[in-house]
């Protein structure tokens, strides 16, 4: 358990003076998960809302190093950087004991960016890969993702006259990341804060390739009011939109378990890209919605462990 | 040590002993071997290399900017369609100033696919802000691969050392190998003026840069290949003292009293400069000129070289699909718009897809050119040399 006393004694890794949205949730778990690291860390980013509202030059909001690339190769880009620190310290040239934390917006990583993703694990390069998942491009204007929710409105899967929003359910990256072995995978979101550090320390500490996927409401593209981020973080995890678990050494264990479930309309009824689901002419689709997140949510407590 | 060698091997055998930081790669026909033969060094325990088996040429450039920016030093091997995967990254890795070497076989871009060689590849990649040099055979592949890891280093630029596919990549020839010892003390260590790894000292690289900075920076790197022949020059020089075999930034042969002349790239100047040798023979006053440094454009050293015969040919295995003719005729061409002394030009295209060129089809150019001379005139200025239906 992280003590909030001693997090906040520390030196911030990175600091307030960006321009990500008030109550951007992605801008929270940067902070939180280099607050979490507790050895020297070197960071990379894909293209995406947190690199461009967190480096514009010549400002940066990295108090540590930081290598952004391109959109789809943070996890290639860190694996080089993570081979380069081996070699170097083979030879004597670095000391320090390092560890490598690669951030990625969901098209970043569920989509582009997949591959490399795969790749970095599959080698087993020790790098800490943190998607933080706001569940659209957020950056380029609020396009669908394959992490966008079935319903949701985006600007290009618009809530039409005879489409209500997205129709597809979301893709299951974490399953697809645990399916690789890695050393260790979870979900994660800052509403749970002490949940998230613990999981960043155990990833770092985990001899091998590690994946957070973590939940990242934006009260841009999710259309709330900046202070509800964390409610809205919180409300997902209550309602089972986004399951706490961690994956380790082939054990499922849900982290946080709500006392009480609460029916999806709560969570969907915080947020405007929902909106029309609520007017539209039969309740179908926040139906189906309720019925992928059961599913997932009974297989999640037939796998797991609960702690 | 004198060995036989392919171009491939040659290439593998510059990486083992240059003993890079990390590699790495991704295999593509008729780059494979390079990478085959550095897998097996480094399962060897022959160097000390990371090597990063990535998933796609994409990832490989990608993993060898992070590796740069932490102050390895990175070599990759590629061709063809790993390049094109490349493109992306090959303009953030210059953009970042990262010496990274890629040891490349030149082979035809799809489609229709193929494997064999021509220069399209590098060409699509030539204003990446990538050094080019193309080189003439397995020895010449070699000493580059040598050299341009420390002038990619002292310039702080990335470059591609290429070969012709088959031609060179697979053809077997005589190669002076030098000491394993020696390629070490010439290289030094990489200096860093900053690194990723330095914790202690925090840099954000490749952040967003608008309209306020991003002009200064993209001149910052045109002034890096602005001065960048120089270095080349003087490692150049330091090679040829060193281990007795000097290269020149434009390669001139029988250029100083050459009435006619061909310009080419690549293996083409070992076939033309036999010709050049036969029609001398002959009593007929032809030059040679090749173009080893490509990127940046040599273009004094070029100038004074084009300046000298009456007509020029320029062979172009490659098409800018502009309708304005090959790459390298139209960066000659664009030299001389200024100059007092023009020679008459005309632009052979040849070779696409690996089409062979012979010792005879270069003496026929040469007839072509001679015909130019005499008559003043060039009727035709684009040519597709060597294809059905001409
Ligand atoms: C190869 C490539 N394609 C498209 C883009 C345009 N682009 C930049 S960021 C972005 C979306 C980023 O989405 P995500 O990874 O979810 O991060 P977010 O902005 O939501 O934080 C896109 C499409 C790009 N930079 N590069
Ligand atoms: S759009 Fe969303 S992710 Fe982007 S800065 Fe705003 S709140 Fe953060
Ligand atoms: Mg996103």
């Amino acid at each position: 358990m992280a003590k909030l006393k001693e997090l906040a004694a520390q030196k911030e890794r990175f600091v307030g003076g960006h321009r990500g949205c008030a109550g951007c949730g992605a801008s929270i778990i940067a902070r939180q998960v280099l607050m979490a690291a507790e050895n020297p860390v070197v960071v990379g980013a894909s293209t995406g809302c947190l690199e461009v509202f967190s480096t514009i030059y010549p400002y940066s909001a990295w108090n540590v190093p930081y290598i952004h690339n391109a959109f789809e190769n943070v996890a290639a880009t860190m694996a080089g950087v993570e081979a380069a620190y081996k070699v170097l310290k083979a030879k004597g040239k670095i000391s320090k004991d390092l560890r490598f934390i690669a951030f990625g917006g969901d098209g970043g990583t569920y989509d582009i960016g997949i591959q490399a993703l795969s790749g970095m694990i599959e080698r087993r390069h020790r790098v800490l890969y943190v998607c933080y998942n706001n569940e659209a491009y957020m950056n380029t204007g609020i396009q669908r993702s394959s992490a966008t929710p079935r319903g949701a409105h985006t600007t290009t899967s618009p809530a039409g006259k005879v489409i209500p929003g997205k129709l597809q359910p979301r893709k299951n990256l974490t399953e697809i990341i645990i399916a690789h072995e890695p050393a260790y995978a979870a979900q994660a979101t800052f509403g749970y804060w002490n949940d998230l550090i613990t999981k960043v320390r155990k990833a770092l500490d985990a001899e091998g390739p590690s994946f957070l996927n973590v939940y990242a409401p934006c009260r841009l593209g999710w259309a709330y009011a900046p202070e509800k981020t964390v409610k809205v973080s919180k409300m997902a995890v209550e309602s089972c939109i986004w399951p706490l678990y961690e994956y380790q050494d082939g054990k499922y264990r849900i982290t946080i378990k709500p006392k009480e479930k609460k029916p999806i309309d709560e969570f969907l009824k915080m947020q405007g890209r929902f909106a029309h689901l609520f007017k539209w002419k039969d309740d179908v689709p926040i139906k189906e919605f309720q019925e992928e997140v059961d599913y997932i949510w009974n297989r999640l407590l037939k796998r797991s462990e609960v702690l | 040590m004198i060995v036989a060698r392919t171009g491939n091997e040659a290439m593998a055998e510059a990486m083992r002993q240059i003993n890079p930081d990390v590699v790495a790669a991704y295999p593509i026909t008729p780059a494979t071997e390079i990478v085959q033969l550095f897998s097996k060094f480094v399962n060897d325990g022959l160097v000390d290399t990371e090597f990063v088996p990535v998933e796609s040429e994409h990832s490989a450039c990608s993993a060898c900017v992070g590796a740069s920016a932490s102050g390895a030093r990175v070599m990759t091997s590629t061709s063809s369609q790993g390049l094109a995967l490349m493109h992306e990254i090959l303009f953030i890795a210059a953009g970042l100033r990262l010496p990274i070497t890629i040891c490349l076989v030149n082979r035809s871009l799809s489609s229709p696919i193929n494997i064999h060689c021509d220069h399209s590849d590098t060409m699509a990649s030539r204003d990446a802000g990538w050094l080019q040099i193309y080189t003439e055979n397995a020895q010449e592949a070699y000493d580059t691969t040598i050299q341009l890891v420390k002038i990619a280093e002292q310039a702080l630029l990335p470059g591609i050392a290429s070969t012709d596919a088959f031609i060179i990549s697979h053809g077997m020839e005589r190669v002076e190998l030098i000491d394993d010892k020696e390629v070490p003390k010439f290289l030094g260590e990489r200096k860093l003026n900053y690194s990723l790894l330095d914790v202690d000292n925090p840099i954000t690289l490749g952040p967003l840069d608008l309209q306020d900075y991003f002009f200064e920076h993209k001149r910052s790197e045109i002034d890096a290949m602005d001065n960048v022949l120089p270095i080349i020059e003087k490692v150049q020089k330091e090679f040829g003292d060193k281990f007795g075999r000097y290269y020149p930034i434009v390669d001139e042969y029988k250029m100083d009293d050459a009435e006619v002349a061909i310009l080419v790239m690549g293996s083409t100047g070992g076939t033309a400069k036999v010709t050049v040798e036969r029609m001398r023979e002959k009593g007929k006053k032809v030059g040679l000129v090749r173009a080893r440094v490509y990127r940046p454009f040599p273009k004094d050293a070029m100038t004074k070289a084009l300046s000298k015969p009456k007509v020029v040919g320029v062979m172009d295995r490659s098409d800018t699909m502009s309708t304005l003719g090959g790459h390298l005729y139209n960066d000659a061409r664009s030299i001389l718009y200024k100059s007092d002394k023009q020679p008459l030009m005309k632009n052979y295209i040849y070779g696409l897809g690996g089409r062979d060129i012979s010792i005879e089809e270069i003496e026929a150019i040469y007839g072509q050119l001679f015909d130019i001379q005499k008559s003043g005139e060039v009727d035709k200025d684009v040519v597709y040399f060597g294809v059905r239906g001409e």
